[in-house]
């Protein structure tokens, strides 16, 4: 069936708005054929991940939109691009890809983007859509948290799309933006063997991510059998490592998400196959998670999504007035920085020899200065990511164990929650 | 058109996955690691993972290194609007296809497919 387009829908496409937003109309219209969209449907904002450079043809994409005198329509956030524009001096790579990377960046905030350069924008006051609200986001961690935590709706808007559905207002009338896709279709229940302290532990949540991504694939899950009221931090990296091994783009986490405070609810009144998460399938998550052996350790990197406020004040509290022995890096986005500046934090963490990455994330850009040795991160997501992405061997541990080994300038790891230490 | 498949034993995202410069799987965790993708009929089940596979499909057509077109179980999206983007750039399709899984499972890794 086509695409029922409404008056204004067809003044787009036809070119009223100008050429660039008729392009932006082709590319949501293809968006609305291959969901089966029968509408499009208006939305209250996006987030834009085509800021990341991917070469000559990101330039031309955007020189192309720009050329047709195209602008947001929407309040729009920006995802991380190629290098941290308030901290240059920490790019350790070809200068001329450097250049190329800042003027995509600044190619999309000229068309009228905000210029945040997060792939955490829920973490940004004024961009946390409500429960129900209609918006359009790229970036995999930042969609899956979306609807996941926000309970806002978002389809899994790529490159090109996400600015695209910003420049007309619009998205296809489809998928995650409709209740019946939201339903869960997998339970996955955590078995009887793994421990309480590991169910309540910082250090599940990256782990159980990969296995949920690699177990519900692109489907909606529900996970039954943690403890209710999970953090939002905890959340965030289920999200990001779920986005990783799989294509998740939604989880209901019964008892911590708000389309699933209960089972039941997370499926809607109706029913779906239960499968069962083992401790020993946790574990052997876990060590996939680590490619190299031993206690060497080159560096450390930590922020992967963006770290909050409230991270970025514990990985203080945890380094207690200690200093780094390594190099170790923390990302977040230049507004929590801002945030944390001001509240002391950013000395506390620079002063115990911390390096703080904006804009931009350390296993998408040369910024790491030891990427020969193993490099120890807490992230699902940047563990599964850097060895394909800057060639690095990882090490995977919990946020505590991370700074832990900063300041031995050795792998150090606790794995007592996991029962086989 | 009428191309060579690759099937892939396990799903691939584009970005993280793929070297558009090269047009080789660079992801540590696939089993075909440094194959190359380039002027063939890639076969999967699925996309998969980052929505930046989008741009890296887009600058794998503008460097050459693009696969021929993709035979997958279900639609994908990110696939269909790197495609779409590089048409109106360089005046390249590269064809997404969508084919039952057990239609899937009959392509023999090399085989010469003609699609539509």
């Amino acid at each position: 069936m086509p695409v029922a387009l409404d008056d204004r829908d067809r003044a787009l496409l036809a070119g009223s708005s100008g050429d660039g937003t008729a392009f932006a109309m082709r590319l949501v219209m293809r968006a609305a054929e291959v969901l089966g969209a029968q509408r499009l449907i208006d939305i209250s904002g996006a987030h834009v991940d085509s800021c990341l450079y991917h070469g000559q043809a990101s330039l031309d994409f955007v020189a192309r939109l720009a050329a047709g005198g195209a602008r947001v329509s929407v309040p729009t956030t920006l995802n991380v691009g190629a290098v941290d524009l308030l901290h240059p001096e920490l790019w350790r790579g070809d200068p001329a890809a450097a250049a190329r990377g800042r003027e995509l960046m600044e190619a999309y905030r000229a068309l009228g983007c905000r210029p945040t350069y997060t792939c955490a924008p829920y973490q940004l006051a004024g961009s946390r859509p409500k429960l129900g609200e209609q918006v359009a986001w790229g970036e995999s961690n930042a969609i899956a948290f979306c609807n996941s935590v926000l309970g806002a709706r978002t389809e899994r808007y790529g490159d090109f799309l996400d600015i695209a559905c910003a420049i007309v207002g619009r998205v296809p009338d489809a998928g995650l933006h409709t209740t019946d896709a939201r339903r869960a279709t997998l339970i996955l229940r955590l078995a009887p063997d793994i421990p309480a302290a590991l169910r309540d532990a910082d250090v599940l949540f990256p782990v159980l991510g990969i296995v949920l991504g690699r177990r519900a694939g692109s489907s909606v899950a529900a996970i039954d059998g943690l403890p209710p009221g999970q953090s939002e931090d905890r959340l965030k990296a289920l999200c990001a490592a779920a986005a990783s091994s799989g294509s998740v783009a939604m989880v209901h986490v019964a008892g911590s998400t708000p389309e699933a405070a209960t089972l039941h609810a997370a499926l809607q009144g109706g029913d779906a196959p239960v499968e069962t998460i083992t401790l020993a399938e946790l574990r052997a998550a876990r060590d996939e998670l680590t490619s190299a052996l031993g206690d060497e350790l080159a560096a450390v990197s930590l922020g992967t999504p963006h770290a909050s406020l409230a991270q970025l004040e514990r990985i203080a509290a945890l380094l207690d007035g200690r200093r780094v022995a390594v190099e170790c890096l923390v990302s977040t986005g230049r507004d929590v920085l801002a945030i944390a500046r001001e509240r002391g934090i950013e000395t506390q963490l620079r002063e115990a020899g911390i390096e703080l990455l904006v804009d931009t994330c350390s296993y998408i850009a040369p910024i790491l200065r030891n990427r020969s040795g193993p490099v120890m991160t807490d992230s699902g997501k940047w563990a599964y990511y850097a060895p394909g992405n800057i060639g690095a061997q990882v090490v995977f541990g919990s946020t505590a164990d991370c700074v832990a080994s900063a300041v031995a300038g050795r792998v150090v790891r606790d794995d007592s929650p996991w029962g086989d230490a | 058109m009428i191309g060579r498949a690759l099937v892939l034993r396990e799903p691939l995202s584009l970005w993280g996955g793929m070297d558009a410069a090269s047009g080789r799987i660079i992801d540590a965790h696939h089993p075909q690691r440094s194959v190359s993708l380039t002027g063939r009929v890639v076969v999967m089940r699925s996309g998969r993972g980052s929505s930046s596979s989008a741009s890296v499909l887009a600058e794998a057509v503008r460097a050459g290194t693009a696969p021929a077109a993709f035979v997958l179980a279900e639609p994908d999206l990110i696939l269909e609007i790197g495609s779409a983007v590089a048409d109106e750039l360089y005046g390249v399709r590269v064809p997404v296809v969508v084919r039952s899984p057990e239609e899937l499972a009959r392509i023999v890794d090399g085989e010469e497919l003609a699609l539509d």
